[in-house]
């Protein structure tokens, strides 16, 4: 079993990451659980989400832990977080300090160019996807294509693309 | 139509036949039976069954009742027997206007666009417990016919006030004591006016005085489809501390006086009233009635009675009822 | 079909498949995606003919479902916590009436203090209530319910909730099979009322009834909520038959049969349990799982068979009865009377503490008293009950605080 959790603000589409990434593995022909966790709902305030995805069924429901990979969406929330993961994904241009292996991930940036909008999950989804192989490429890209149509899932399709080839050129 | 004295005439026999009223009519519907326990002089039972037999004469016998708990409910239904002569259901206190909503729904998902849906309560269950279920069914247009059988108190639970009982009015709550005796004033709403605010197709008043009149504005309504809305003042005998045999008359001096406007309305507009035949001061109104006694002794409070006749003159100058 | 999708979701597709007619819809959280779910299906013409009606509280939502459900319609409404609570005047009235509506609770904690998140104190408030309660372990589990509890609820004019965990499964986007239309409409005969408003044949619903009769009438209902314990499981392996997978029934044991301890609950916590019950099987222990799927009526003798070879049995419920104890560990106990086994009640994830396998772990391997909270903060309660009086909540925010 493979586990990750979101972290981010409501608004940035954390949830929307998580079940992206549910939906992919579904595509690959795996099991996948993305659930949320979150207060009243409202823009701005931090919400987590998570996924697990596995070859077998999942039936534990209990909020993940111990991730195998954090993807963090918003870094004005990493002093807040504890980033002792394998694998921490991190949605900036900075640098970050972490235990396990850390992936900086200009997201937003990218989202900006691909989709014209500061909506940096699939962006991280490509080099999550890249750096661990939980699900294939085109998986992503077709639970993109199902989530979003036309342009839109164009934009975020190639955020996606360009940060999984950044990653895996740099790996 | 010649004009009715009292209801020594049910019918009038020199009309021709589709011209005469329903309780006229041999083979009226009968839909509230003989044997239902409710007190001698009744004018919630009165105006019932005068309300559901032209309703049911409205939509040739295709209809179906939905009751909020209250007097009208509990006399009708002394299980194991009904007086009920149509389908007719009774939930709880608060929620015959969603219940009649949920009827209706029913009947047009079945396709069943024949059969027409009443709703029916008393001021506390209209007025008071039941006014956001109401509000909903306005504010929706759902096609029910709602009607408020008003004799301004919780009379079923022992005479107590709600939020239809007029100012002044004595109740089991607001007993003839203290500063103010009897029900304040400043408080109370219109349930009409509020229905009139909603914009439905149809909004009307009437009484047991004139029961012609109460059986015409049931046709009307019948004719047209969406949320209507008819307030009927009753008398209660026990509750108003009146005569049994008086019940028509005070309703009639309730009109007279100008304490109880009637009238009809749409989409938000009085588009019709009954002016006021033969006016009366308000204490015609209020003397036979023992709910008001303590206006009259052990002195004469002739400061209410001019808070009240001023309640009276408003209602005559703002509906046009002279 | 095989789908990933949000639990809410999969629920609102599979209850447009059992075609109600009637549909009275207010938003609460966590159930909205539900309603909105079935109010585009109905707008869209893909449920059809239905009246979708957004309603101005719950109780009107449940009034509405009695109106309608009377008149002949097969009606369904959705609610959580408060709005359940808002409505269970008209929640008595319709099993009083025995309509059969069927509702799902997407389970949330009761306020004060308010809470959105999951546990089982609203459905566990209205356990008396005349409905049968059925509680499902995934959203799998919940599409193949809904389109039972209809079957079941018009067999014996009886309404049924559907109960589900708010957020944990309604806000999870997981694999599940929805059945197709059609084998839908196989299992799911057109409704065919007992007792119905109708012109042509008109009867009186919901006269009162005097202290003559009434005793009857309350003890018909009890015998009719029996049925269902014949008629549970019979639905549940219809459905087995026709759809190719076992779901609902009354109760389910997991790896019990040889245990020595079992542990009970209902709901989607199951799942992590099983997974801890996997865990300590393979160290060695004889532990096991039962799953309780119908509540209410309290499937007893099914309870007792399962548990009566064990030597220990945990009870872990997200709900209690204040000043009391447990609610279900006190069902467990009445179906374990004379035996000489060990209960104990653990109050755990209540207002949506997670329930952590950890956690489990650790209390499944320990002595357990016959009352317990899981992960209490021990500290913090003595604290406040120390300092006394007032709002426990409103309290306790100057300890959480760090404030003197």
């Amino acid at each position: 079993m493979f586990g990750v959790r979101f972290h981010g603000r409501g608004g940035q589409g954390v949830v929307t990451s998580a079940e992206l990434l549910a939906l992919a593995a579904f595509r690959d022909g795996r099991h996948a659980q993305a659930f949320p966790l979150f207060g009243s709902e409202r823009t701005g305030a931090p919400v987590m989400a998570f996924c697990r995805v596995d070859d077998r069924e999942i039936r534990t429901r209990e909020p993940i832990s111990d991730p195998d990979a954090l993807v963090v969406q918003d870094p004005t929330l990493l002093h807040a977080l504890d980033l002792s993961a394998p694998l921490v994904l991190v949605n900036t241009a900075g640098n970050v300090q972490a235990p396990g292996r850390v992936i900086i991930v200009p997201a937003t940036e990218l989202a900006r160019e691909h989709l014209g909008r500061p909506l940096p999950g699939p962006a991280l989804l490509g080099a999550l996807v890249a750096a661990t192989g939980v699900t294939s490429f085109g998986a992503l890209e077709a639970a993109i294509r199902e989530r979003f149509a036309g342009a839109v899932a164009d934009g975020n399709v190639n955020a996606a693309r360009a940060a999984h080839d950044s990653v895996l050129a740099h790996a | 139509m010649p004009y009715q004295v009292g209801s020594f005439a049910v019918g009038n026999r020199l009309l021709p036949p589709e011209e005469r009223t329903t309780q006229a009519d041999p083979r009226r519907a009968n839909a509230i039976t003989s044997g239902h326990r409710a007190c001698r002089g009744c004018g919630e039972a009165l105006g019932a069954r005068y309300v559901v037999d032209s309703a049911l004469r409205a939509s040739e016998g295709r209809l179906i009742a939905a009751n909020a708990t209250g007097c009208l409910e509990v006399f009708s239904t002394p299980y194991p027997e009904s007086a009920w002569q149509l389908p007719w259901l009774h939930s709880v206190f608060g929620n015959a206007p969603a219940v009649a909503t949920g009827i209706a729904a029913a009947l047009k998902a079945k396709g069943r666009t024949d059969v027409r849906v009443l709703g029916q309560g008393g001021d506390g269950g209209t007025v008071d417990i039941g006014f956001a279920c109401l509000s909903g069914m306005f504010e929706r247009n759902d096609d029910v016919l709602y009607v408020c059988y008003d004799n301004e108190g919780y009379m079923n639970t022992g005479v107590q006030r709600s939020g239809a009982t007029p100012p002044a009015a004595r109740t089991a709550t607001t007993e003839a004591v203290g500063d103010e005796p009897g029900n304040v004033f400043g408080q109370g709403k219109s349930a009409p006016l509020i229905a009139l605010a909603h914009e439905i197709p149809y909004v009307a008043t009437a009484t047991i005085a004139d029961l012609h009149d109460l059986e015409a504005k049931v046709e009307r309504a019948m004719g047209m489809h969406g949320a209507r809305y008819l307030h009927v003042l009753v008398t209660c005998p026990l509750g108003w501390g009146a005569e049994a045999h008086d019940s028509v008359r005070i309703a009639r001096l309730a009109t007279q006086s100008g304490l109880f406007p009637v009238f009809e309305g749409s989409r938000g507009d009085v588009t019709a009233v009954t002016k006021i035949r033969r006016r009366v001061p308000v204490e015609d109104y209020l003397r036979p009635q023992r709910r008001f006694r303590h206006l009259f002794e052990p002195e004469l409070r002739t400061d209410v009675l001019a808070r009240i006749q001023a309640r009276a003159d408003r209602n005559i100058e703002r509906f046009g009822l002279l | 079909m095989l789908s990933q999708l949000e639990g809410s979701r999969a629920v609102a597709e599979t209850v447009a498949r059992c075609r109600p007619e009637v549909i009275g819809a207010y938003p609460i959280s966590p159930q909205t995606h539900i309603v909105e779910g079935l109010s585009t299906l109905v707008r869209t013409g893909r449920l059809a003919p239905c009246e979708f009606i957004n309603v101005e509280s719950e109780f009107a939502a449940m009034s509405v479902c009695i109106g309608a459900s009377a008149a002949g319609a097969r009606t369904y409404t959705a609610t959580s916590s408060q709005g359940l609570l808002y409505m269970s005047e008209a929640v008595y009235n319709a099993s009083g009436l025995g309509l059969p509506i069927v509702m799902t609770v997407a389970n949330r904690a009761l306020g004060a203090p308010i809470n959105i998140w999951n546990d089982h104190s609203d459905a566990m408030s209205q356990r008396d209530a005349g409905w049968i309660q059925l509680f499902v372990e995934s959203n799998q589990e919940a599409v193949d319910v809904h389109v039972q509890a209809f079957r079941l609820a018009e067999e014996l004019s009886v309404p049924v909730m559907v109960c589900m965990d708010g957020f944990v499964l309604t806000h999870a986007v997981e694999r599940v099979e929805l059945p197709e239309p059609d084998e839908v409409d196989a299992f799911l005969p057109p409704f065919a009322p007992r007792q119905v408003l109708d012109p042509d044949a008109p009867i009186t619903i919901g006269a009162m009834v005097g202290p003559e009769a009434f005793m009857e009438v309350r003890y018909l209902m009890h015998a009719k909520q029996r049925l269902a314990l014949e008629a549970i499981p019979r639905i549940a392996g219809e459905f087995e038959a026709r759809f190719g997978r076992p779901s609902g029934g009354l109760v389910r044991g997991y790896r019990a049969g040889d245990a020595e301890t079992i542990v009970v609950a209902l709901g989607s916590v199951l799942g992590t349990i099983e997974d801890v019950v996997d865990e300590l099987r393979a160290d060695g222990q004889r532990i096991g799982a039962l799953a309780i799927r119908t509540f209410r009526p309290w499937p007893l003798e099914h309870v007792r068979e399962a548990l009566a070879g064990a030597r220990r049995v945990i009870v872990v419920e997200k709900a209690f009865a204040v000043g009391v104890g447990g609610i279900v560990g006190q069902n467990v106990r009445l179906a374990l009377s004379g035996l000489d086994i060990e209960v104990s009640n653990v109050i755990a994830g209540l207002g949506g503490r997670p329930i952590t396998s950890a956690s489990l772990r650790r209390a499944l391997t320990s002595e357990l008293p016959p009352l317990s909270f899981l992960d209490l903060n021990e500290g913090l309660v003595a604290r406040e009950l120390a300092r006394d009086t007032g709002a426990p909540a409103e309290n306790m925010l100057r300890d959480l605080a760090g404030r003197a």
